[in-house]
């Protein structure tokens, strides 16, 4: 557990009205887009348990719609996120799904297209003061929340691979914080996600990228 | 490094080395965030600003809500308490205006400070800006008020829940007027053990309230309740600085008010299905 700072107490400096219906939501979006490379074309949100319930009443649609531009909480663009993405070109939707309940109550799952056609998932909760955790990424269970600079890793399970990852970062000094490794099942597409207290230098992917297992690395950093 | 994971070792912290609790608390925040003294004011800095503003703004320029349940309150006030009609004198009666005022940018989408949270961010900076108002505190004391009210809030977030869906309200005006009343306390020229007293006051007199906005917003009654929260910590602050000591320590009515929070009913939890939620009135906005 990361130390609570006085700034999440006093804190976060946000829009209103939520900090887990509007911060949250926003805060989650902004980490999906980290991940999300070029330029996103569509966007589908899919709102689950109290999110599908009160979306309207907090801005919660118009706080993901700023999140995934790249709007941070406090943005007051967040207001006139709907118009903003329409002047991007941007095609946005927003579901309810209350049919399944097994969720945390504040849910959402974003599904992102972009220029290249390229399309990922990412599944978000707002867990209450503005703080948040991403728990899937395309339908494979995680977790990270974007309070460390993270490295995500999609490869293929395969022996080798999570030292290849190691030896990257321990040649570049970087110092791991956490480390997770998830899978599919066995022999299929893992993730390794790696958090870590430094800022991750940004050639780190092309280094990791020299093994033939590893298909792709997202880097999020933190602000 | 600084730390403390109860108000018991804080005390502690404070009495070995002749500290404030805000001294206390900018040392940890700079040990534990691996960062300088100079950083974490100039940012606290920021953090008041904003609190300012938003109390401030809606004096001028009221707001409508998106839910269009509230909007206008503290303009109202202001010109009630400038026409000399306030029953309240000029402390509480300016801590309210601003901690409504505070409610109404939230609740139409504006930039504010959670303290501890969105629904509870008007107490903190409402009655320190009143106190600021009355006793011309630098800017500099007001940062070191807001450190202070960290620290309580940091202990209820750690020990507790600021959270209304697991707390009640309680746990998020609660909290937030705890925070105020301790760090009033401080300001004002009390002791640590007083700013401990009034916080511990504060919780013992809102315990048990439960969580119960009008059709899910962070509204109706929220706003209110702001204002009482208010009045709740200016009463705890009072009364620890005339030196009444209180029987129950802080740590114990934090967990106290956190075992009543867990037995709040769930409709009582910010679901909007009982309270003010559920009155006729209220129901009118259910979705």
């Amino acid at each position: 557990m990361s130390f609570i700072s006085v700034f999440d107490v006093i804190g976060p400096t946000m829009v209103g009205p939520s900090s887990s219906h509007t911060a949250g939501a926003c805060a989650i979006a902004h980490l999906a887009q980290k991940m999300f490379g070029g330029v996103l074309c569509e966007v589908e949100f899919v709102l689950y348990g109290s999110f599908a319930k009160t979306y309207g009443g907090h801005g919660t649609d118009r706080a993901l719609l700023g999140g995934i531009m790249g709007f941070t909480t406090d943005d007051v663009r967040i207001r006139d996120s709907f118009k903003i993405a329409e002047e991007r070109g941007i095609a946005y939707r927003f579901l309810t799904d209350e049919k399944e309940t097994d969720v945390h109550p504040n849910t959402v799952e974003i599904r992102m297209v972009n220029d290249h056609g390229t399309q990922m998932s990412v599944r978000g909760e707002s867990l209450g003061g503005g703080k948040v955790r991403i728990v899937r990424i395309n339908q494979v269970q995680v977790e990270f929340t974007g309070e460390y600079n993270a490295v995500i890793i999609i490869q293929k399970d395969r022996p080798g691979v999570a030292a290849h990852i190691t030896r990257a970062l321990s040649d570049r000094g970087v110092n791991i914080a956490f480390m997770r490794l998830f899978r599919e099942s066995k022999g299929e597409k893992a993730y390794t996600i790696v958090e870590s207290d430094d800022w991750l230098p940004e050639d780190i992917t092309g280094q990791l990228l020299e093994n033939p297992n590893i298909q792709d690395v997202m880097l999020v950093q933190k602000r | 490094m600084v730390d403390f994971k109860n108000a018991e070792e804080l005390l502690a912290l404070c009495g070995q080395q002749g500290q404030r609790i805000s001294d206390v608390m900018k040392r940890r925040e700079c040990d534990l965030g691996e960062t300088s003294m100079e950083q974490i004011c100039s940012r606290m800095q920021q953090v008041w600003e904003i609190m300012r503003q938003s109390a401030l703004t809606p004096l001028k320029t009221p707001v409508k809500s998106v839910g269009g349940l509230i909007g206008g309150e503290a303009r109202r006030l202001r010109l009630h308490q400038n026409q000399g009609k306030s029953i309240c004198g000029t402390v509480l009666g300016d801590g309210i205006t601003y901690a409504m005022a505070v409610l109404e940018v939230n609740a139409s989408m504006g930039v504010i400070v959670a303290a501890p949270t969105a629904g509870s961010a008007g107490i903190v900076p409402g009655l320190l800006l009143a106190l600021q108002r009355a006793f011309q505190f630098s800017d500099e004391q007001m940062t070191d008020a807001l450190f202070h009210a960290g620290a309580i809030g940091y202990l209820a977030m750690r020990n507790a829940t600021v959270a209304g869906a697991v707390g009640g309200c309680q746990a998020e005006v609660g909290v937030a007027s705890a925070m105020a009343a301790a760090a009033a306390v401080e300001l004002m020229g009390g002791e640590p053990q007083q700013s401990l007293d009034a916080a511990a006051t504060v919780l013992m007199n809102m315990l048990g309230l439960v969580c119960d906005p009008v059709g899910g917003l962070v509204e109706y009654p929220c706003q209110n309740r702001n204002a009482a929260g208010v009045a709740n910590a200016l009463i705890a602050a009072e009364l620890a600085l005339s030196g009444i000591h209180q029987m129950i320590p802080f740590d114990e009515m934090l967990d106290t008010m956190y075992q009543v929070g867990k037995r709040i009913p769930y409709e009582l939890r910010e679901t909007a299905l009982g309270g003010c939620a559920a009155s006729p009135s209220g129901c009118r906005f259910c979705h």
